[in-house]
């Protein structure tokens, strides 16, 4: 069961990765250090420190409004990219497209 | 008179009389005394040697004596002495802060104090000496004056006793002191010889002693206590509470092995990776959704605006495309909606080819993803058939080409059924051709039908934790009976190929064979049927109530031909000839008068007799050439339609506004009432095809 999870997640990131115009995966934990990444070091961990903080801060202002919301998935769509992030109890996962590829 | 010295002692006692502190009287006396003294200076120095032991001794001047003529010598000087003293100030000058100036003080003090001793005598009767009394026990009046030579032995004696006795102890201390309370002759302090002697206790020395725990480690913490922090506390405090009382309940009742309770997913922690799923799962949607965001927002929003042009017909505006790529090699054999969650639909696959049989799939796909299943299963034998339980949705029935069925449960994640029907429990014989779910039985029961070539109507029940089948209807064909041997009649089972449930009437049903014909049954009668309807030349590949006109169906066949029926009439009401062999029909869910059929040329045809009674609005190839669509499902909710091809690929396609109308007569008293609008419309044209009907058609 468990072997089948893992095979199922990592099959799930790989055929997101080859989505059109995906240009990289972040995995990131609690403590905003990235566990999984797609991308280059450097680049990974500015990533992950600013996208955690907004995060953060997006979550609080959505439960902060009702309590029994909760925050489901961010899109920042930028003029050269759009970055999504998919928030769960402890860790969040990036993904950085460009979709008019 | 003594004869001692003169000059020297005289002068001595010149300055001793003026240096001494006598009393008056005393000072007069030797004032006296120095007067005569004086006049006798001379003559006893000279003359008075008469003394014994100063014969023989010359006098002596002394060196610094004056020497005086003898006139000078018998001179006489007259001293007088007062009581002044000679010490005291003759002028003191004292300020006056009254006249401002300096003002001699009249009287002068000449006392002069030569010696002073105080003494520690006491007046027997002052206030002293009558508390020292009381002190010491007296009675009043009484003084030991004449024992005082007494008690200097007694008083030693009792001072050394009482030492003694102090050591003793306390109570002899107390008897000593009732001892000295009652004598009269109290020890008293002797000045004397009376030792007091103290000691001291050892003292033990002083020491501090301290300890210093280690200081407790500190952290700093700082949190922020948004309304949402306290409402997870409340949460949390909830879900313990209400864990403990389950646990209560858990531990006073027995659990029942109930079959189709929920099975709960126990999350393991252990790895991180499994704890993404979910995300990742809503990523790839979100991705999705981006690459393919062209197509969702036709879904959504477009509407082809040419349809105003084009009279009464429509068009189909493809949409996503589902494939996978393991089901090469299969054809899809069933679609069907989720009820309950408008994106889920299921496929299974197999194959329609007699020779070529072998796996078959069962995929369930979600309309915001389409280039992955949301679930797959793998089967041995060719799936022909599926039907998603329209409450229960994770339960979905599925026939087998071998014969078999199964239930699958969509929740739990073991890729084998939830049930099979095995050789022992009356597994068919013959592929089975339809399934359909039906309420549960009376023992909340869940139950499903199932048709199959060998002409057995078969109920299956799920009963705990197996399926339990019971003959429903066997299927003959009604006027030939093959002669057997010696004339044994048997009746010839027809192959039942499709089948469907009345909306309403639960337990009427119709059944559509091999032959052509269709049987019009109920679940009461096994062996009779109710109603035989002689349909087509070949095999009826579909047959379908109406949803909302209850007497009203529809079948499709292989031989072209579309027909649409009333029950009570044993003819046709319309027949449509579609020019190649029809795979599927369906009614449409909004609109009693709209269906779709697909067919294997790769055509869709779409029809609404409220609009065209001859033709269809739309016919449209949607596939690539020769692609075969098998099977066409309408959304329940959403204008989209789904089809499916030989090639295993599910196409789903929009439909344009005009094949979507309502009728606009009478708008606003209509519309409020759905159903019953589309019942009317129809029975509208079956009136209207009621007179030519009984004339035509053949």
């Amino acid at each position: 069961m468990q072997s089948d999870l893992i095979a199922e997640v990592e099959e799930t990131l790989k055929r997101i990765q080859s989505q059109k115009g995906v240009q990289g995966i972040i995995i990131i934990n609690a403590e905003g250090i990235p566990i999984k990444s797609t991308l280059d070091n450097s680049s990974t961990v500015q990533y992950a420190g600013l996208l955690h903080q907004l995060v953060m801060k997006t979550r609080s202002t959505v439960r902060d409004l009702d309590p029994q919301n909760d925050l489901t998935f961010l899109r920042v769509r930028s003029k050269k990219n759009e970055i999504m992030i998919a928030p769960d109890k402890d860790y969040f996962l990036i993904v950085i497209q460009n979709p008019s590829d | 008179m003594p004869g001692i010295q003169r000059t020297g002692p005289v002068k001595n006692k010149r300055g001793s009389n003026t240096q001494s502190q006598p009393a008056k009287v005393a000072a007069t006396k030797l004032a006296k005394a120095s007067t005569k003294k004086k006049d006798e200076d001379d003559g006893t120095e000279m003359g008075d040697g008469t003394d014994e032991w100063m014969q023989r001794k010359t006098l002596i001047k002394p060196p610094d004596q004056l020497d005086l003529t003898e006139a000078e010598l018998k001179e006489e000087f007259t001293r007088i002495l007062t009581a002044n003293n000679p010490h005291a100030p003759e002028n003191i000058v004292r300020y006056s802060f009254k006249e401002l100036l300096y003002q001699r003080t009249g009287s002068i003090d000449q006392l002069a104090t030569h010696f002073m001793l105080e003494g520690n005598l006491l007046h027997q009767d002052s206030d002293e000496a009558r508390r020292q009394k009381a002190r010491q026990g007296y009675p009043e009046g009484m003084v030991p004056i004449a024992t005082e030579a007494k008690e200097e032995k007694p008083d030693t004696l009792q001072a050394e006793v009482e030492e003694v006795m102090e050591e003793g102890g306390s109570e002899d201390r107390s008897d000593s002191v009732q001892h000295k309370g009652g004598k009269p002759e109290q020890k008293q302090t002797n000045q004397f010889n009376f030792i007091e002697r103290g000691s001291k206790t050892l003292n033990n020395p002083l020491r501090q002693m301290g300890c210093q725990t280690e200081p407790p480690p500190r952290a700093n913490f700082s949190a922020t206590a948004n309304q949402w922090v306290i409402y997870d506390a409340y949460v949390e405090e909830l879900q313990k509470q209400e864990n403990n009382k389950e646990k209560q309940r858990a531990s006073m009742k027995k659990e029942e092995g109930k079959s189709k309770k929920k099975t709960m997913l126990v999350e393991t922690q252990s790895d991180d990776i499994t704890k993404f799923r979910k995300v990742t799962k809503i990523v790839e949607r979100m991705v999705i959704q981006n690459t393919f965001d062209d197509i969702a927002q036709d879904f959504k929003y477009f509407e082809d605006a040419s349809d105003e042009f084009r009279q009464q017909e429509g068009t189909l505006l493809p949409l996503w495309k589902f494939q996978y790529d393991k089901v090469k090699g299969l054809a899809v054999t069933s679609l069907c909606w989720n009820q309950r969650y408008k994106d889920l639909f299921g496929v299974g696959l197999g194959s329609y080819d007699f020779t070529k049989q072998g796996h078959g799939m069962l995929l369930f796909y979600s309309l915001k993803n389409s280039t992955f299943p949301e679930y797959f299963y793998t089967t041995s034998s060719g799936i022909m058939c599926l039907d998603i339980h329209p409450n229960l949705s994770h339960l979905v029935a599925v026939g087998f080409y071998n014969g078999c069925v199964a239930v699958y449960n969509l929740k739990e994640k073991s890729i084998q059924p939830l049930y099979t029907s095995t050789a022992m429990s009356g597994m068919l014989t013959q592929p089975v051709w339809q399934v359909k779910w039906q309420k549960d039985d009376m023992d909340n029961n869940h139950n499903f039908f199932s048709v199959s070539s060998d002409g057995r109507v078969v109920s299956w029940t799920l009963v705990k934790n197996e399926m339990v089948f019971t003959d429903i209807v066997k299927l003959a064909v009604g006027d030939s009976v093959t002669g057997g041997l010696e004339g044994l009649q048997l009746p010839n089972p027809a192959c039942g190929t499709s089948f469907d449930f009345h909306k309403e009437v639960d337990y009427l049903f119709l059944v559509g064979t091999e032959e052509g014909k269709i049987y019009k049954c109920s679940k009461a009668y096994s062996s009779q049927f109710l109603d035989t309807y002689d349909g087509h030349h070949m095999a009826v590949d579909a047959v379908r109530w109406n949803h909302f006109h209850p007497k009203v169906f529809i079948s499709c066949s292989a031989d072209w031909t579309i027909k649409i029926w009333d029950h009570t009439v044993r003819t046709p009401m319309f027949t449509f000839d579609l020019n190649s062999a029809v795979g599927d029909v369906a009614w449409s869910p909004y609109s009693s008068t709209v269906f779709a059929a697909v067919t294997t040329d790769g055509k869709v045809h779409v029809f609404d007799l409220n609009i065209n009674k001859y033709e269809a609005i739309c016919h449209q190839p949607v596939v690539a050439k020769k692609t075969k669509l098998t099977h066409i499902e309408f959304h329940p909710v959403y204008p989209i339609i789904i089809v499916g091809d030989d090639r295993g690929c599910v196409t789903s396609l929009k439909l344009s506004p005009n094949l979507r109308k309502k009728p606009k007569e009478k708008k606003r008293q209509e519309l409020p009432e759905g159903p019953e609008v589309e019942i009317a419309k129809m029975e509208k044209l079956l009136n209207l095809l009621q007179d030519p009907d009984n004339s035509s058609l053949g």
